[in-house]
């Protein structure tokens, strides 16, 4: 008796030293996210004030309400459309190849894996090429030119993705549809793709954020019509100062769309990520 | 309903040929069993009569119409799978619905019926569950469910009990052979388990490396095989194989044994084997046509040998004794109550009327 309470305790010390580190660990890694909110709401004097504030006077918004004014936020908009659009394209497309790869052995051994790999050559590297092709087309500063350009960055890891989840669906269920009276469109609709859900939830937010993320090809491919989120936010670093601000309140509302989405996701994100981890 | 006629059917898997000239025909309304050991080609042909593999080469009708060229949705069958391939997405009921949704049949139709097929199966209070919590008895009934909700010309089983624990696919065989009952459909039916061919079929066509060894019914098969192949495949405990010798003398003809015993073989059988003097066979017989012999001499068309027992395996009612007769180990079904010693020797009772003789060289039946 002495000895299961003695290891009844011991357990619940573990776990109290558990959630200890847990939350030590949590702590460190939100406390610049907790410090970017924090700023979005202070008034310059608090932003600046010594020692730092833990938490503003009061809850004011008039960071947000400049970023309004002057019409910044459109890049919030222009970052939804480029991110959402391509992704969504991505999705649809790189689905339909993965197919293909999966069930018909499309290109062979060696085409699926010819397509990942045009994910290793280094963005940079294409930059330039990519920018003279744009000027060429008129391409520049246009919604046109993101959503392609992040289009063709992700159908590589979308069909590679969603390759492996669809692999993984059984065969019998696929020929069981077409048996019932399916065709193969409509076993792809019916069948496949409520199958690949999870998978598909999990690759479209990667894709989408990836997007989102882009600074580089944001950079060089915009001028002032399509500026996407985190190009904008490098006009607030100036030469002699910088718009803490603009900088924190443009940082948080460009984190809001990534934050509602995986949360929106959460539950296919776990077990997608997992399902990706080992089909690899 | 509808008859399976097929011709001169090949199949390739690259350098592989899978099906080496398949004719077959099954008639309206039978239960035919495709069987054989794996690799024998058996699902092949299903999935081919299916439509979900393409021949290279022959001819597959189904209700007098060439289907070679048609879609698998369009040849009206129905089939269930080893796995059951449910929809783990859809209720029992939509997925029961699937087939009749995807042809556009009216909902109220659909309603009347999944629920007929389901009072059939016994399976009304699952409709509303989804797949992962059913049983895997339930999940098969489903899968049955879905078939019969079609009302398809035929009904193809690839393996459909091997994934069910014994006892439940005792139950289940007895069921499938109950829908063809009822709904009198000509059903196609692929195992690899012989109890399974014998029970259910009234048509087996047993199947071995891409071409139909023997078809018929299964009493035919199992009685007069023309290969020892045949005979060694069905029946359980298999069919004892003897190497020995055939040797004639006059009318009479006796097989001898590697360990010296003569086997007399009755008069009937003795004349149609024509031995011209002596030459070498495999001996079938029967673990059921092996028995204790008791007292006096042995009756016609018996003979006797004795050997010592190394293993008895009781099963309730029979008891499979086996014992080293003719150099190879050889088993007996006698009755539970013949009591038997391992290590004692048993005078053995051989019904010689109803052994097989197989050629060794073709493994043909003499």
């Amino acid at each position: 008796m002495r000895m299961m309470a003695g290891r009844a305790r011991r357990k619940t010390g573990k776990l109290a030293l558990r959630y200890a580190a847990a939350t030590i660990v949590t702590i460190i890694f939100l406390f610049p996210v907790y410090w970017l909110f924090m700023i979005s709401f202070k008034t310059p004097d608090e932003i600046f004030h010594v020692p730092p504030l833990w938490v503003p006077g009061e809850i004011q918004f008039s960071n947000y309400w400049v970023l309004f004014k002057d019409g910044d936020v459109k890049v919030i908009w222009n970052s939804l459309v480029v991110a959402g659009t391509s992704s969504a394209i991505a999705m649809l497309l790189g689905t339909f190849c993965a197919y293909s790869l999966a069930r018909f052995n499309t290109g062979g051994e060696n085409l699926a894996m010819w397509i990942i790999s045009q994910r290793m050559i280094p963005p940079i590297a294409v930059v330039f090429p990519i920018f003279l092709i744009y000027v060429y087309f008129g391409m520049v500063d246009t919604y046109a030119g993101l959503i392609l350009l992040y289009t063709a960055f992700n159908l590589p890891y979308v069909i590679w993705m969603m390759r492996g989840y669809i692999v993984d669906i059984p065969l019998e269920l696929e020929e069981s549809a077409l048996v019932d009276g399916c065709t193969r469109w409509q076993t792809f609709w019916r069948v496949v793709f409520p199958m690949a859900r999870t998978g598909l939830m999990a690759t479209a937010v990667f894709t989408f954020v990836f997007a989102w993320n882009d600074f580089l090809f944001a950079l060089i491919l915009t001028r002032t019509e399509v500026i996407t989120f985190p190009v904008m936010l490098t006009h607030y670093f100036g030469g002699q100062s910088n718009f803490w601000a603009k900088i924190a309140a443009m940082s948080v509302l460009g984190t809001l769309p990534i934050f509602v989405a995986v949360t929106l996701m959460q539950r296919y994100l776990v077990r997608g990520i997992s399902l990706g981890a080992v089909k690899g | 309903m509808a008859e399976v006629r097929i011709s001169g059917l090949h199949k390739y898997y690259g350098p592989v040929h899978a099906l080496k000239g398949i004719d077959l025909t099954v008639g309206d309304g039978e239960f035919a069993v495709f069987v054989g050991p794996s690799g024998c080609g058996k699902s092949t042909l299903l999935r081919t009569i299916a439509g979900l593999e393409e021949e290279d080469g022959g001819e597959i009708r189904i209700g007098g119409q060439v289907v070679n060229d048609m879609r698998p949705r369009d040849r009206n069958i129905a089939m269930v799978f080893q796995n059951y391939a449910l929809y783990p997405f859809l209720t029992v009921y939509d997925n029961i619905a699937f087939g009749l949704r995807a042809r556009k049949v009216g909902e109220a139709e659909i309603k009347k019926r999944v629920d007929d097929a389901a009072a059939m199966l016994g399976i009304t209070a699952l409709l509303e569950r989804f797949p992962r919590q059913l049983s895997g008895g339930q999940r098969q009934r489903v899968a049955i469910g879905r078939a019969i909700v079609r009302q398809a010309q035929l009904f193809l089983f690839d393996e459909p009990l091997s994934n069910l624990d014994a006892k439940l696919r005792d139950e289940m065989r007895g069921e499938i052979k109950r829908l063809h009952k009822d709904i009198s459909t000509t059903m196609i039916y692929v195992t690899h388990d012989q109890v399974e061919a014998m029970t259910l079929a009234d048509r087996i066509v047993l199947l071995r490396d891409g071409r139909i060894e023997q078809q018929g019914s299964p009493l035919e098969l199992f009685e007069r095989p023309t290969t020892g192949f045949v005979a060694s495949f069905l029946g359980s405990p298999s069919i004892n194989l003897i190497p020995a010798k055939l040797v004639r003398r006059g009318q009479a003809a006796a097989v001898l044994l590697a360990s010296g015993e003569a086997l007399e073989l009755p008069e009937a059988r003795a004349a149609g084997v024509d031995a011209g003097g002596e030459r070498a066979v495999i001996l079938g017989i029967r673990p059921q046509h092996l028995g204790h012999a008791v007292g006096g001499p042995a009756a016609p068309g018996m003979a006797r040998v004795s050997a010592t027992v190394d293993l008895i395996q009781p099963t309730g009612t029979r008891t499979y004794v086996t014992s080293r007769i003719g150099g190879v180990p050889v088993t007996a079904e006698l009755d539970a109550h013949d009591v038997h010693e391992q290590g004692a020797v048993l005078d053995y009772e051989v019904d010689m009327s109803r052994c097989l003789l197989i050629d060794p060289a073709t493994d043909k039946v003499i």
